[in-house]
């Protein structure tokens, strides 16, 4: 068994008459077109397996009558698995027993839905306290934990309006609240947001993620709106026909899409957005390693002029950048006659770019900086250069095959 | 009439004439149940001057509707003691409500049955068709003959006929609670009995408050016609008045029976429909003068 919050393993839902039969039948490398002509069964599911990290975002996407929604809802068994297992912390969601799985649900997980699925003739706060007065806690209680995630999701003082006297956005406010209110671990969200106008939208992510910075939970957040996925997942996991066709990293899954179906998905998605330093740096700039003796400025001078370079940067036998400087001042100090080494005041000190820079942080510092900016990896050791025309040229030549 | 190829009629007559041979002890203690419950209520209503209950409604009326409503209630229902017909109209209040009461009781619980089992529903469909539909004069007959007459027949005949749609309403309401608000419920760990009445239930409340009001006004129609098998109240001055061609006593008493449908109508129907706050009614303004404060 793998290790994980949450942890399929080879889930199948079938509709229909004999699902066993379909299972068997789908192993032996029948299409799930014609188990449905000759059978009259409906794969919806079909050998699904993957786990969710504690903590993580993980974002189910695919298009509509892929699986996800009903995938979701074999997690929390709002749909009975037709074979296969789900262990949430170990145990086996699947074959638990009725009784066992309520406390659960009370316990440990909630859901956000499409609709919102507000009770409408129950106030906001009375909403919000759902999962709690459920689960029998006292009225004090409940009352007083729904009105403090009322107040994290902003709303407390709209805890005695009726939900239809809120907007859609507030609304989802209050299906989020309610899934809150019983401080679950993990929380199932159903195309939570896709109801919403798209600034709404964007302002509810923000919800979340800022929820997420103080308590971590895991949620499984279904979608179809591939900027929504990039933006608050940690990993997408993509379904086609029922099944997982990839798990991965937003990064990982522009640059190695399993199929054009995936590739499709990104395809509206500006992927140059989603460059970091480490993939626009270069080799463009001459590096001299200052070991214990500086480089001498004479030679650097000719060698730059030879290679058509403007600046060279300096870095120590570790490896580590030292500063940067550029042809012109080199050229100068020549002129001055002064046979000197270059090091300490004469080199100009750039802050380095971490290797996984967004884009956006990487033109933001390009466009104050004059020359090019050193790259870094995870060890501090220096290990590209970012030029203004390096970045156009690749912005606009290749983008991300 | 042509010559009949088979007889379903006769088979009907033997089978009541069976169930009055051998069964007429059970129908004796249902029909003293009913008759004690019945009485019940009458006598309830009867315990306050006219003046006390027509208060009542009005300040009903004023709370659910409005102010316009109100006085509409009091005007009717002067109106109906001017003309005499109070202690009559009271009567068939109570008839009305004991056969509502009673349907209800049967009707929401198999309402909430059909709405659970395919099965139930399919079964009980046809006959709740036949209930409603089968002209009522044919069962008051069957009804006086295993009840005997009085208002007993009177009110088995109105919970048949008014019966439907609560039964109907109820299931209608509970299959059609949209389908994530049953999920939220399941999700956040409802049990069955729990997803029944704090979700599936309120989420109904508008279509079973229309059945409800379809139950009354139904059982308010009937209850006048069973006053053929001496039901009592104002039924008995409609029939009365047919009898004696007294088109003057037909009005008075017809129009007594549609002011009292109309009030029950409003009333009833002012609690499917959940309050809003710019409804004209004195409650909600006196809410709102004390949320200023």
């Amino acid at each position: 068994m793998q290790s994980g919050k949450i942890v399929v393993e080879n889930l199948y839902k079938v509709f229909g008459p004999q699902p066993q039969e379909a299972i068997e039948l789908l192993k032996q490398g029948w299409s799930k077109e014609r188990i449905l002509a000759e059978k009259g069964a409906v794969i919806g599911v079909s050998d699904v397996s993957f786990s969710v990290e504690e903590g993580e975002i993980f974002v189910l996407m695919g298009l509509s009558g892929s699986g996800k929604s009903t995938l979701i809802r074999l997690i929390n068994r709002l749909v009975e698995p037709s074979d296969g297992n789900v262990y949430i912390d170990g145990q086996n969601v699947a074959k638990m027993p009725k009784a066992e799985l309520i406390d659960l649900r009370r316990r440990d997980m909630s859901m956000v839905f499409q609709s919102f699925a507000l009770m409408p003739s129950r106030s906001v706060l009375d909403n919000a306290a759902f999962g709690l007065e459920v689960a029998g806690k006292s009225k004090k209680v409940r009352e007083e934990r729904a009105m403090r995630v009322l107040k994290q999701v902003g709303l407390d003082t709209f805890a005695h309006k009726m939900p239809h006297e809120l907007s859609g956005g507030m609304q989802q406010r209050v299906g989020l609240a309610r899934a809150l209110a019983v401080d679950p671990s993990m929380i199932i969200m159903d195309e939570a947001f896709s109801a919403l106008d798209p600034l709404k939208r964007r302002e509810m992510q923000d919800v979340l993620l800022e929820l997420q910075k103080t308590d971590r939970r895991t949620i499984i957040f279904v979608s179809h709106d591939i900027e929504e996925a990039m933006r608050i997942g940690t990993r997408i996991g993509i379904m086609e026909g029922g099944k997982l066709v990839q798990i991965g990293t937003p990064q990982e899954l522009i640059d190695n899409p399993a199929n054009d179906y995936v590739r499709n998905f990104f395809n509206t998605v500006d992927t140059n957005r989603y460059l970091t330093a480490g993939q626009l740096m270069a080799d463009s700039v001459p590096i001299y390693v200052h070991n214990g003796k500086a480089p001498d400025a004479q030679t650097v001078c000719q060698e730059l002029q030879d290679m058509d370079k403007h600046y060279a940067f300096i870095v120590d036998e570790h490896n580590n950048f030292q500063g940067s400087i550029s042809l012109e001042k080199i050229a100068l100090l020549v002129e001055g006659g002064s046979s000197c080494g270059l090091d300490g005041d004469v080199l100009k000190q750039i802050s380095p770019l971490a290797e996984d820079t967004p884009l956006d942080q990487v033109i933001e510092r390009l466009v104050d900086n004059e020359g090019p900016i050193p790259v870094i990896d995870e060890h501090g050791h220096y290990s590209g250069a970012i030029s203004k025309g390096r970045l156009l040229t690749r912005l606009q030549g290749e983008s991300h095959e | 009439m042509s010559e009949k190829k088979l007889d379903l009629g006769s088979w009907v007559n033997d089978i009541v004439q069976h169930l009055l041979d051998n069964y007429s002890d059970g129908f004796d203690s249902v029909g003293a149940v009913v008759n004690g419950f019945s009485e019940g209520i009458e006598w309830v209503l009867m315990l306050p001057p006219a003046w006390l209950l027509i208060a009542i409604f009005v300040g009903l009326g004023l709370w659910r509707i409005g102010y316009k409503f109100a006085i509409f209630t009091a005007v009717a229902f002067v109106l109906i003691v001017l003309t005499g017909f109070w202690e009559q109209t009271v009567v068939t209040l109570g008839l009305t409500f004991s056969a509502t009461l009673i349907s209800l009781l049967l009707g929401i619980p198999l309402g909430i049955w059909a709405a659970r089992s395919e099965r139930v529903a399919t079964i009980i469909r046809p006959i709740l068709d036949f209930m409603q539909t089968m002209p009522a004069f044919v069962y008051l007959i069957p009804a006086a003959m295993l009840f005997g007459l009085g208002r007993v027949p009177g009110i088995i005949a109105t919970v048949i006929f008014a019966m439907p749609p609560a039964v109907r309403l109820t299931n209608l309401g509970i299959r059609q609670v949209n389908k994530e608000i049953i999920e939220a419920g399941q999700s956040f760990g409802c049990t069955p009995r729990q997803l029944l009445f704090k979700v599936q239930l309120p989420n109904a409340m508008p279509s079973i408050m229309a059945g409800v009001n379809q139950t009354i006004m139904m059982a308010l129609s009937m209850v006048i016609i069973a006053s053929m098998v001496g039901a009592g109240g104002l039924g008995n001055d409609v029939l009365a008045s047919i009898q004696r061609l007294d088109i003057g006593l037909g009005f008075e008493s017809g129009m007594a029976v549609v002011l009292l449908a109309i009030i029950l109508d409003r009333i009833t129907e002012s609690f499917g429909t959940p309050q809003t706050a710019n409804r004209s009614s004195l409650f909600s303004w006196v809410n709102s003068k004390l949320q200023r404060q």
